[in-house]
C-alpha cells in the first residue's frame, strides 16, 4: 500500500506534516554535501549528535543534514534556526561550544561567524551575507534548508504540489502551453525553449516515449547540477514526472556521473521514497499515470553530456555523438521520441506549474526568463554557488555578490560557459547575464560556470588551457573538431613559447570558423569560443606575444622577466631567502637583484615580497 | 514514392529520405567523401561531403551522406562556403596524413600541394571508421573498434591484443581507403597476418577450412555473399573515383 493513494491523501499528509512541525525546536541545518563533507562535516554531525544525546537535548535541538548552502569555500556550513545564525568553517571540536551556547544564554559564537573581508565585520545572519543578499533563490531555495534524504521535508516545503496541480487541473497540453508561455529555456547549454521541445515530443508518433535528465555536468570545476541533485533531488523527479504526464512517457532516466556518489545516493533514496509515497510507479496518486525513473551512471567523459552521445551511452554503447536530425524529441533513446533536459531545467518545471507561467515569466529578461544557478569561482572574494535573476549585470555578480577582486588585483576577464565558453572583458561588465547577451559577447551560458580572472591571467594561456582540455575530451570522431583542436593547440603553444608568427591569428580564426560550421556536434561547434573570444577582446595580448615576445601577465615563462623595482625594494631579503634557485642577490637593507638568466620563473619572489617590489617586464 | 529535388540546378528524382549524397551521385555531381560507403550506415565523421541545403527558406550547411532528401529541397554542392570548408578540411587531413595517397589526391583536387598548418604528422589512418563499421555491420564480428577519445582516438582490437573474434576475412584491410591495415601472408601455409599499427590480428583459427568450421554455416554463407557483393560494389566505386 502506498502512503498517498490520491491527491487528497497527499494534501492531508502535507497538512499533517506542517501542523506537526515543532516551532519550539532549534534546528542546526548542517551541510553534508560534497564540499562540506570534504571538510569533515559528517564527523561534525556525529559529534553534535553525541553531544546532544549526552545532554539529553534530543527534544530541544534537531540536527538537520542538508544539501549545499552555496558558500562551499567556507565549509562546513551550519545555519541555526529559527534565527538563521550563520556559522562557517565549523569543526567537530566546535560541537560542544555550539550546544552549550544554545542551552546556556543563546549567545552567538563570534569565532564561527563569517568575517566580511571588505568591512572586517562579523556577519551574524544568513540573510545578511553579501554572497546571499542579492541572490534570488528559487531553484536552490530548498537546498540547504531541507534534508534531501527525507521526502517529508520536501513535501512540507510545498513539494509535489505542482505535480498534484498538473494531474488534477491541467491536461497534458495545458502543461506544455504553460511551459511555452513561461519562456523557460534549457539550462544545460543550448538554451532551447523547453516548452517547444516538449511539444514536438508530445506530437511525435509512437506509444513509447522517454524522459532523460542530464546530470552529467562535465565542465571541470562546475558543481551546480551536483548540488541540486544532492540537495533537492525531488525537485528534479517532480519536474520529470510532470514531463512524463505532458508527453505520455512511462520511463525516465537520470544520467549522473560515477564521480558523484552523494548525488547518486540521494537520488536513489529519493526515487525509492517517491515510489513508497505513491508519487512514482504505477497509478501515481490514483490518477492512472505510470512513471518510473532509473539512474544511469556515466563514466565521466565530457562529451557524454552531449545529448546524442548520452543517449547512446544509456543504450550501452560508447558515448560518441551522432548527427542530428533526427533530434531526440522525434527519435532518441532506442529510436523512440525522447525528451532530454538538464536537471536544473527539470527543477524549474514545478515552479512554473505552481506559480503559473505568467508569474514565472515576470522575472528575467525579454528572452531569458527565470533564474540561473552559477558556480562563481576564481579571483573573487566570495566564491560559491549562486542563483541570480536572469539579466543581472556581470558587475553586480562579481563585485556585489562576489565581493570584488582578491588581493586588490585588477579585474581582467570573466570566463563563462565551461570549456567551450568565452572570456568577457571589463568593458562588458555592465552587460546583463542572459543567453543572448552572453552569446553576443562571444561566450555562452553553458551550464553556468563563471571563472573570474585578474591581471595575473594571460589570455592566450587561458585559451590554450581550454583548447588543451577539449582536444582530449572531444570524442575524436569528426575531422574539424579533432584535427582543428590539435592544430589550434599547436599554434597557441607556439605563441606561448615565443614562437608565434604573424599569420597565426588569421589561421586560428580560419580554423575556428571551420569548426563552428562543420563539426558534427555542439562540442566542436563551440570549441573555438575560448580562442575567438580572447582574440576578439584581448587581441593586444596575442599581438604582444607574437610581435614583442612579451607576456605582460607574467605567465608564459619564456616571454617575461622578473625585476626588482629600485624604489620599492627595501632590502628585506625575503625573496633572496625564499628563491629556490638562489639567484637573488643583495645585501640587507640594500637593493636586491635577480639574475634573469638563471631565474626559472617559479614566481615565489613575486608572491612573497611584501612591498610589491618584484615586477614583471 | 519518388520526389524531385534540385541539386545545382539539376532536377533528380529519388525516394524520399534518400541521402542527398546519393541523389547527387545519381545526377553525376561529384561530392568528396571519405567515411561513406553504400553498404554501411552513414557515419557523418569526415565532414567532406558538406553541402548547402535550402529548405523552408532556410539555408543550412549539412553533411550530404546522412541528410535525407525531402520535397521542395534545393541543394548546392559548389558554393563559396562549401568550397572553403572542404579546402580547410582537406588541409587538416593532409597535415595529419601527409603521405597518404587518397588524401594527397583529394588535396591536389582542391589545389593544395602541402599543408601550411603547424602540426605535421605522418599518420596513416584518417579515422573514417569504415573498417570498424564494416567489421560490425557486415561481418558482424566487431573484432576491431575505435578506442580512446579526442586526438588519441585510434582503431584497435579490444585491449590491443590479438582478437579472438577476428575471422581473418580481410574486409578491414580491403575497405580501408588509406591502406593502413596491411595483410601479409604468414609463414604457416594458409595463414595470414594483419598489421594494424603494431598490432597483429590473429586470423582464422580453423585455417580457413570453412566446411568443417564450428561457426554457423548459414552465417558463413551469408558472409561470403556479403563480402562478394561488397567487393563488387567497392571495385565499381573505385573505378568511378579514378
Ligand atoms: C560537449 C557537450 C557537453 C554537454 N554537456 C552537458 C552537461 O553536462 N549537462 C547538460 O545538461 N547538458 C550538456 N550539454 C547539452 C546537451 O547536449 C543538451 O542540449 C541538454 O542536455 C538539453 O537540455 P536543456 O535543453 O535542458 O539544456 C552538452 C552539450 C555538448 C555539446
Ligand atoms: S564535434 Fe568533436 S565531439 Fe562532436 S562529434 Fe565531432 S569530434 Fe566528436
Ligand atoms: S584503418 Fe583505414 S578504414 Fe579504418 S578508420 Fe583508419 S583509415 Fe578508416
Ligand atoms: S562522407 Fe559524409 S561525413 Fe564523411
Amino acid at each position: 500500500m502506498k502512503i498517498c493513494n490520491s491527491l487528497s491523501d497527499l494534501e492531508s499528509f502535507r497538512d499533517r506534516l506542517i501542523s506537526e512541525r515543532r516551532s519550539d525546536r532549534i534546528v542546526l541545518r548542517t551541510c553534508i554535501s560534497t564540499g562540506c563533507k570534504a571538510q569533515k562535516s559528517s564527523k561534525l554531525v556525529q559529534t553534535l549528535k553525541s553531544e546532544i544525546d549526552r545532554q539529553g537535548l534530543q527534544d530541544k535541538i534537531e540536527i538537520r543534514k542538508t544539501g549545499c548552502h552555496g558558500f562551499c569555500e567556507m565549509g562546513p556550513i551550519m545555519v541555526i534556526e529559527p534565527e538563521n545564525i550563520f556559522y562557517c568553517r565549523v569543526k567537530p571540536d566546535d560541537a560542544s561550544d555550539i550546544i552549550s551556547s544554545i542551552v546556556s544564554d543563546g549567545a552567538v559564537i563570534e569565532r564561527l561567524l563569517w568575517k566580511d573581508p571588505a568591512t572586517k565585520e562579523n556577519i551574524r545572519y544568513e540573510r545578511e551575507l553579501p554572497l546571499y543578499r542579492k541572490q534570488k533563490k528559487n531553484v536552490t531555495y530548498r537546498s540547504g534548508r531541507i534534508d534531501p534524504t527525507d521526502i517529508e521535508g520536501y513535501i512540507a516545503e510545498k513539494g509535489y504540489t505542482a505535480l498534484g496541480k498538473a494531474l488534477s487541473e491541467m491536461a497534458p497540453s495545458d502543461v506544455i502551453q504553460h511551459l511555452i508561455a513561461s519562456g523557460l529555456r534549457g539550462r544545460g547549454g543550448g538554451g532551447f525553449l523547453t516548452g517547444i521541445k516538449w511539444k514536438i515530443c508530445s506530437e511525435a508518433s509512437g506509444d513509447i516515449k522517454y524522459i532523460i535528465a542530464n546530470g552529467d555536468e562535465g565542465d571541470p570545476g562546475a558543481f551546480m547540477d551536483r548540488s541540486l541533485m544532492e540537495g533537492d533531488p525531488h525537485s528534479i523527479i517532480e519536474g520529470m514526472t510532470i514531463g512524463a504526464y505532458a508527453i505520455g512517457a512511462e520511463q525516465g532516466f537520470i544520467y549522473v556521473r560515477e564521480e558523484y556518489p552523494i548525488a547518486i545516493e540521494h537520488l536513489s533514496r529519493a526515487l525509492k521514497q517517491a515510489e513508497e509515497y505513491g508519487l512514482l510507479g504505477n497509478n501515481i496518486l490514483g490518477t492512472g499515470l505510470n512513471f518510473t525513473v532509473q539512474i544511469t551512471k556515466g563514466a565521466g567523459a565530457f562529451v557524454c553530456g552531449e545529448e546524442t552521445a548520452l543517449i547512446i551511452s544509456i543504450e550501452g554503447r560508447s558515448g560518441t555523438p551522432r548527427s542530428r536530425p533526427p533530434y531526440p524529441a522525434l527519435s532518441g533513446l532506442w529510436e523512440k521520441p525522447t525528451i532530454i533536459n538538464n536537471v536544473e531545467t527539470f527543477a524549474n518545471v514545478p515552479l512554473i506549474i505552481s506559480t503559473g507561467a505568467e508569474d514565472y515569466a515576470s522575472i528575467g529578461t525579454e528572452t531569458s526568463k527565470g533564474t540561473k544557478v552559477f558556480s562563481l569561482v576564481g579571483k573573487v572574494m566570495n566564491t560559491g554557488l549562486i542563483e541570480i535573476e536572469m539579466g543581472t549585470a556581470l558587475r553586480e555578480i562579481i563585485f556585489g555578490i562576489g565581493g570584488g577582486m582578491r588581493k586588490n588585483k585588477e579585474f581582467k576577464a570573466v570566463q563563462t560557459g565551461g570549456p567551450s565558453g568565452g572570456c568577457i572583458p571589463m568593458s562588458k561588465l555592465d552587460m546583463p547575464v542572459d543567453y543572448d547577451s552572453l552569446k553576443e559577447a562571444g561566450a555562452i551560458m553553458g551550464s553556468g560556470g563563471m571563472i573570474v580572472m585578474d591581471e595575473t591571467s594571460c589570455m592566450v594561456d587561458v585559451a590554450r588551457y581550454f583548447i588543451d582540455f577539449l582536444m582530449f575530451e572531444s570524442c575524436g570522431k569528426c575531422t574539424p573538431c579533432r584535427e582543428g583542436l590539435k592544430q589550434m593547440h599547436q599554434i597557441l603553444t607556439n605563441i606561448c613559447e615565443g614562437l608565434g608568427e604573424e599569420r597565426d591569428i588569421e589561421t586560428l580564426m580560419a580554423l575556428a570558423q571551420l569548426m563552428t560550421v562543420s563539426s558534427l556536434c555542439g562540442l566542436g561547434s563551440t570549441a573555438s569560443n575560448p580562442v575567438m573570444s580572447t582574440i576578439r577582446h584581448f587581441r593586444n595580448e596575442y599581438e604582444s606575444h607574437i610581435y614583442v615576445r612579451k607576456c605582460v601577465a607574467g605567465v608564459c615563462k619564456k616571454l617575461f622577466e622578473y625585476v626588482i623595482d629600485e624604489e620599492l625594494c627595501n632590502g628585506c631579503g625575503l625573496c633572496r631567502i625564499k628563491c629556490p634557485e638562489k639567484v637573488v642577490s643583495g645585501e640587507k637593507k640594500k637593493l636586491h637583484v635577480i639574475d634573469s638568466g638563471k631565474c626559472i620563473k617559479c614566481g615565489i619572489c613575486i608572491n612573497s615580497c611584501k612591498f610589491d617590489a618584484v615586477k614583471v617586464i | 514514392m519518388k520526389i524531385p529535388i534540385i541539386i545545382d540546378n539539376k532536377m533528380v528524382k529519388v525516394d524520399r529520405g534518400t541521402p542527398v549524397l546519393l541523389a547527387a551521385r545519381k545526377a553525376d555531381i561529384f561530392i568528396p567523401t571519405l567515411c561513406y560507403h553504400e553498404l554501411l550506415e552513414p557515419y557523418g565523421a569526415c565532414r567532406l561531403c558538406i553541402v548547402e541545403v535550402v529548405q523552408n527558406r532556410q539555408r543550412r550547411l549539412v553533411t550530404s551522406c546522412n541528410y535525407p532528401a525531402e520535397p521542395g529541397m534545393e541543394v548546392f554542392t559548389d558554393t563559396d562556403p562549401v568550397r572553403k570548408i572542404r579546402k580547410v578540411l582537406v588541409e587538416l587531413l593532409l597535415a595529419r596524413c601527409s603521405e597518404v595517397p587518397v588524401v594527397q589526391k583529394l588535396a591536389r583536387r582542391m589545389g593544395i600541394e602541402t599543408s601550411e598548418l603547424k602540426k605535421k604528422e605522418t599518420k596513416e589512418c584518417v579515422l573514417c571508421g569504415l573498417c570498424v563499421r564494416f567489421c560490425e555491420e557486415v561481418v558482424s564480428v566487431s573484432a576491431i573498434g575505435l578506442s580512446n577519445r579526442g586526438i588519441e582516438r585510434e582503431v584497435t582490437t579490444p585491449f590491443k591484443t590479438a582478437s579472438d573474434t577476428c575471422i581473418g576475412c580481410g574486409s578491414c584491410s580491403y575497405i580501408c581507403p588509406t591502406g593502413c591495415i596491411e595483410m601479409v601472408p604468414d609463414k604457416t601455409p594458409g595463414m595470414r597476418e594483419m598489421h594494424m599499427g603494431k598490432l597483429t590480428l590473429e586470423p582464422c583459427t580453423n585455417h580457413y577450412q570453412c566446411e568443417n568450421c564450428s561457426t554457423d554455416q548459414q552465417f558463413l554463407n551469408n558472409l561470403k555473399k556479403e563480402v562478394t557483393r561488397f567487393r563488387d560494389t567497392f571495385s565499381r566505386f573505385r573505378n568511378q573515383e579514378s
